[in-house]
């Protein structure tokens, strides 16, 4: 039977481990609601990971880590044309400016990078492809999983905590009011700031996020640490309530002189029970 | 025949079943199972899907008072049991500090579904090893603004304080003095 699912039946961290413990070589798919993810795998080992279809070039990923100049990006990108992966790999080795090594743990970084993804995502369908490889101009690298696993259950275990305590991204932030708190005396992390700087009850946390450009994970993460030392305190957004003002949800629609007499005779009734 | 509802919501074991129970004019249509699960094992049965309550106002209106499911797995009902509420009343046990963080959770998770006032009843406070409210009211997290009622559900009285204190926040939301 061919192994597909849905995430919230089965999780990342067990279809990981499956795949480590089957020994499996094939492609893992899987379908979030936003974005699809593609991990290979050869006899068990993560081999390959890429974003919906967007297989970053090994120039890119270089330069992400640092180890191609914005220049020398620049003029692969120009002239390289069509190059493969592969053959990039080896024309750069040879001219010195990447080791083998820099090639390998840079791609090795971006495919857990995109692996991580992953350990947050509690909604989508997985289907595992047997025998699937990526196309044969892609360089591979053969990472054991063991690792990455322990490090996603504790992804895990931590967004499981982070959701408890913000359930929704839905909701804003805004400035507590309690006597004696400055902001300007607290440490934060350049992370932190950038969040404080969009504090606003007109802001719910997910423009925040996305202004600030962090993931489900990492917002989640800077809010905890600011509601904890108290400094924020979550309202409803600003401007978004859709009910007029004075008006209550689950009343009729009505004058506010009848909502008020409804809500009277409630009050004389309870009084009475 | 108008209809209106209230929702009481809170952890597992928080009071909410006995709470709708001490002021329900009908015997609570209460959908309980045998907990399955160790951990839970606090009482023999839990809320699965809803409690539900009624006090007739008079004849043309009528109150409902749906208690939520108390353990996490059954969530999935909480919206359903949100839409259109007057407001809600968020249970705690004071006496299981280990359930305010679910409680916080709670809270923050139905005042995200709908902008409704709501109050937070500390229940069992007449029970020794309760938490003082100051202290509950720091646990959880709560402004100053937000009313943190001592309550026993099991007792009338202070079941009707908690719903009359609701009420009277319905009617300040109306004259806008609400959060």
């Amino acid at each position: 039977m061919a192994l597909k699912g849905n995430l919230r039946d089965f999780t990342v961290t067990q279809l990981l481990n499956l795949i480590s413990v089957a020994g499996k070589t094939g492609t893992l798919v899987v379908e979030g609601p936003n974005e699809r993810v593609i991990v290979c795998f050869r006899e068990g080992k993560l081999a390959y990971a890429q974003v919906g279809n967007d297989s970053q070039s090994l120039a890119t990923v270089l330069h992400r880590s640092n180890k191609l100049s914005a220049a020398q990006y620049r003029a692969i990108a120009e002239r390289a044309g069509r190059i493969s992966d592969k053959e990039l790999g080896l024309l750069l080795i040879n001219a010195r400016y990447v080791s083998q090594q820099d090639i390998l743990a840079s791609l090795q970084t971006h495919f857990l990078g995109v692996v991580n993804r992953l350990f947050t995502w509690v909604e989508g369908f997985f289907r595992f492809e047997n025998d699937i490889m990526p196309p044969d101009d892609k360089i591979t690298v053969r990472v054991n999983l063991e690792n990455v696993i322990i490090e996603g259950a504790r992804k895990l275990r931590e967004w499981e905590q982070l959701q408890d305590e913000i359930p929704s991204l839905e909701m804003a932030l805004k400035f507590t009011d309690r006597p004696g708190t400055n902001i300007r005396n607290v440490n934060l992390s350049v992370e932190e700031w950038r969040v404080v700087s969009f504090i606003n009850p007109k802001n719910t946390i997910r423009q925040v996020a996305t202004a600030t450009k962090m993931n489900d994970l990492e917002i989640r993460r800077v809010v905890y640490g600011l509601l904890q030392a108290g400094l924020v305190e979550m309202v409803r957004p600003v401007g978004t309530a859709p009910l007029a003002p004075g008006q209550v949800a689950g009343l009729p629609q009505s004058s506010k002189e009848e909502q008020k007499s409804l809500i009277n005779r409630i009050i004389s009734r309870i009084r009475s029970i | 025949m108008q209809t209106v509802k209230m929702v009481v919501t809170g952890p597992f074991n928080a009071g909410k079943t006995e709470f709708i129970r001490s002021v329900s004019e009908i015997d609570v249509v209460s959908t309980e199972r045998r907990i399955s699960s160790q951990a839970e094992r606090v009482k023999d049965t839990t809320t699965v899907a809803m409690d539900f309550g009624r006090i007739t106002v008079d004849n043309d209106l009528v109150l409902y008072l749906f208690g939520t499911p108390g353990q996490r797995r059954f969530d999935f009902m909480w919206e359903i049991l949100s839409e259109g509420m007057l407001g809600f009343i968020v249970m705690v046990d004071s006496t299981r500090p280990e359930t305010f963080k679910e409680a916080r959770s709670i809270l923050e998770t139905f005042r995200a579904y709908a902008p409704t006032p709501y109050v937070v009843a500390a229940n069992k406070q007449d029970i020794a090893e309760a938490w003082e409210l100051d202290d509950i009211r720091i646990a959880l997290r709560l402004d100053k603004k937000v009313k943190l009622l001592p309550t026993v559900a099991t007792d009338k009285e202070s079941v009707k304080t908690v719903l009359l204190e609701l009420l009277y926040s319905i009617l300040a939301e109306m004259e806008g003095e609400g959060e």
